[in-house]
């Protein structure tokens, strides 16, 4: 069953979305990301896994600069960043980004939230970013929910619509930040079949997650971090049957029991 | 067990009682007062004594108001009479004055038009429910000041009888101040609060430091220094408007702590909030309209409020600087002409303070019923 899934999610050979070459993070003195090195090709789904504090989060952040490398390279798309704030712009359009504590706006209802962003930074006309909205609900089950307002939704719709609320944007890269932890279990499922859905779809994804479900299902690649770097990485049947690393061992025992 | 149900026992009731009213000490009035006034000895004492205290100010007050209140006269000396309450004929006498000040009387409706339209303007702009606050936010908060003052000042392009702001008195100038004040002080409080949290070390220093100035400065001075010390830095010759040089003191005094106030609301704001927005891409200028003042503003009425009901009292400073605001026209009414009496200034300072009341009471009702109406109440 993941075999079939896997042939219908094509991997460009050539196109590369993201790009990040020795690249390094200080807090202060602490060194939270160390020489960090890899390519992702578009279409491809990465799983990052690892122990708290490995700096997992902060990774995928830099990606959209919602915090800055020291030094290295960070190609998203083409765009390289640096302090220029005309390519980080650039960059975080085409990147889209759900939270594990969702981070809905509370005073704006559903359709607002959606429609928010493409109005103001896309200039997509109301009327047409209503439409497209109400398009991307309907894609994560909700559409009956435009009018609420987030804190009347269910954690698991919440988080749906955080996820609508990127692909309103027209996201070329999505980038998943533990979206199910604060979730209650009956609810992780509704979210992870909307990823699901998306990765067959052929969207190029970073996912951190434990989920290893969802890792062997859609992923081409899990990665393993421990102390700012990525000590391993290989196909989730690879990752999971056969690990390298005494760390990898020791994790994968801890969260599969 | 069981089986004792089908057997009939002669003790066992076999049909259901109907229910009986509940305890009538635990219902009703009685019951309320019984848990609430008087649980314990010790409540009732506090109770009656509460009660006793209530009922003295209450008969006071409306012994002074109505009782023993004298409605007709023509001088002081009607009022002169031994143990009567309020002189309210002396009010009556003096009403244009504690009103209008010096304004001149053919000319109330100016004042009148005004406050008419100011009052309608904020009536559209604060219900919830009419439609086009774009609309009327924006006659409110710039058309109509600029309107207004033309109105009530007149002369040059506008035809109408030049009246300079030294005869503007009484509650107009109480009303011209506060409204001023109030107004124009909150978007350079909010400025000034997003300055403080800027990361440009040069915008944050001098936000920080005009507001830790005034702040520091109790109004008296500040006002005393608009209108001592300001003309002294200007240019010889330039004549400022006393009232303007009030106003601007009051307004950027006023507008020092609304920043505090708006700083707290920003600081409860969700870093995610932040993040979400900068993710999808919005400057921050959107960010901060759009998404995270809506929220910290709608945190701060209260405080907003506050600031607010204490603006509105504190304009009787302005008598300071010699103009002569509602208080200030009570105060110099009550020895005036034929009106002496030893109620007339105890009428006069209760007149003055019922009017505070009613407007500082009013804006508190509001904030409550907008809190209220604001709380979205689910927090993520
Ligand atoms: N703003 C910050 N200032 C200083 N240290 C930080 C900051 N943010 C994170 N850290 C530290 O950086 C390290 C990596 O944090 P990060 O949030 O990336 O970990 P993570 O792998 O996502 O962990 P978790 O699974 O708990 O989310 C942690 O040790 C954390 O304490
Ligand atoms: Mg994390």
């Amino acid at each position: 069953m993941a075999d079939t899934a896997q042939k219908s999610m094509a991997v460009s050979e050539t196109e590369v979305a993201i790009e990040i070459t020795n690249m390094s993070k200080w807090y202060g003195d602490f060194n939270v990301l160390r020489d960090i090195n890899f390519k992702v090709m578009k279409g491809e789904r990465i799983v990052i896994a690892g122990p708290s504090g490995s700096g997992k989060s902060t990774l995928i952040r830099c990606i959209n600069r919602l915090e800055e490398h020291q030094k290295g390279h960070i190609v998203v798309g083409g765009n390289e960043l640096t302090s220029d704030l005309k390519k980080i712009d650039e960059v975080r359009r085409e990147v889209g980004m759900v939270f594990q504590h969702f981070n809905l706006f509370p005073h704006l209802t559903i359709m607002q939230n959606l429609t928010l962003a493409p109005i103001w930074v896309r200039k997509t006309p109301k009327k047409e970013a209503e439409e497209v909205a109400m398009h991307y609900l309907e894609r994560v089950k909700i559409p009956e929910q435009a009018d609420k307002y987030p804190g009347q939704l269910s954690g698991g719709q919440q988080q749906r619509v955080a996820i609508a609320r990127s692909l309103c944007m027209n996201p070329e890269i999505m980038l998943f930040d533990e979206p199910t932890s604060a979730l209650d279990p009956e609810m992780i499922k509704e979210v992870l079949d909307v990823m699901v859905k998306l990765a067959e779809d052929g969207m190029t994804m970073l996912c951190v997650t434990h989920e290893m479900g969802f890792a062997r299902q859609v992923a081409n690649r899990v990665m393993f971090m421990d102390q700012g770097q990525i000590i391993e990485q290989n196909e989730p049947e690879e990752f999971f049957s056969n690990p390298q690393h005494e760390r990898t061992k020791e994790f994968l025992s801890q969260i599969l029991h | 067990m069981s089986k004792s149900s089908n057997s009939s026992v002669a003790y066992v009731r076999k049909t259901m009682v109907d229910k009986m009213p509940a305890p009538n000490m635990s219902k009703g009035i009685v019951g309320w007062m019984r848990t609430n006034l008087f649980s314990s000895i010790g409540n009732t004492i506090l109770t009656l004594i509460s009660a006793y205290v209530i009922y003295v100010a209450l008969a006071g007050l409306f012994s002074f108001a109505l009782g023993s209140a004298i409605f007709e006269g023509t001088g002081g000396a009607d009022c002169r009479v031994e143990g009567s309450g309020a002189c309210w004929p002396y009010i009556g006498d003096r009403f244009d004055f504690m009103i209008y000040g010096f304004y001149p009387e053919s000319e109330y409706w100016r004042p009148d038009l005004t406050f008419a339209v100011g009052a309608i303007l904020l009536f559209l702009l604060a219900t919830p429910r009419i439609p086009g606050k774009m609309i009327s936010g924006g006659l409110f908060l710039v058309v109509f000041p600029f309107a207004a003052y033309f109105l009530m000042a007149g002369g040059g392009f506008t035809g109408l009888e030049e009246v300079p702001t030294e005869k503007w008195g009484g509650l107009m100038l109480t009303l011209v101040v506060a409204v001023t004040g109030i107004v124009a002080s909150f978007p350079i409080g909010v400025l000034l609060a997003l300055g403080r949290r800027s990361e440009m070390p040069l915008v944050k220093s001098v936000c920080v430091v005009f507001i830790e100035l005034w702040r520091g400065v109790p109004l008296i001075t500040v006002l005393f220094m608009a209108s001592v010390m300001l003309p002294l830095f200007l240019p010889e010759g330039t004549n400022f408007d006393k009232l303007i040089r009030a106003l601007v003191g009051v307004t950027l005094f006023t507008a020092a702590y609304t920043a505090e106030v708006v700083r707290g609301g920003l600081q409860a704001i969700d870093k995610g909030q932040y993040e979400a927005a900068d993710a999808l891409g919005m400057n921050y200028f959107q960010a901060t309209l759009l998404i995270i003042l809506p929220q910290a503003l709608k945190l701060v009425i209260p405080g907003i409020v506050n600031n607010s009901i204490s603006l509105f009292k504190d304009t009787t400073l302005v008598s300071i600087v010699g103009l002569i605001d509602l208080l200030g026209a009570v105060k110099a009414s009550t020895a005036t002409g034929d009106w002496t009496a030893p109620s007339i200034p105890i009428t006069g300072y209760f007149f003055a303070a019922l009017i505070f009341w009613v407007f500082t009471f009013t804006m508190s009702r509001y904030s409550q019923y907008m809190e209220k109406r604001l709380d979205t109440g689910h927090k993520n």
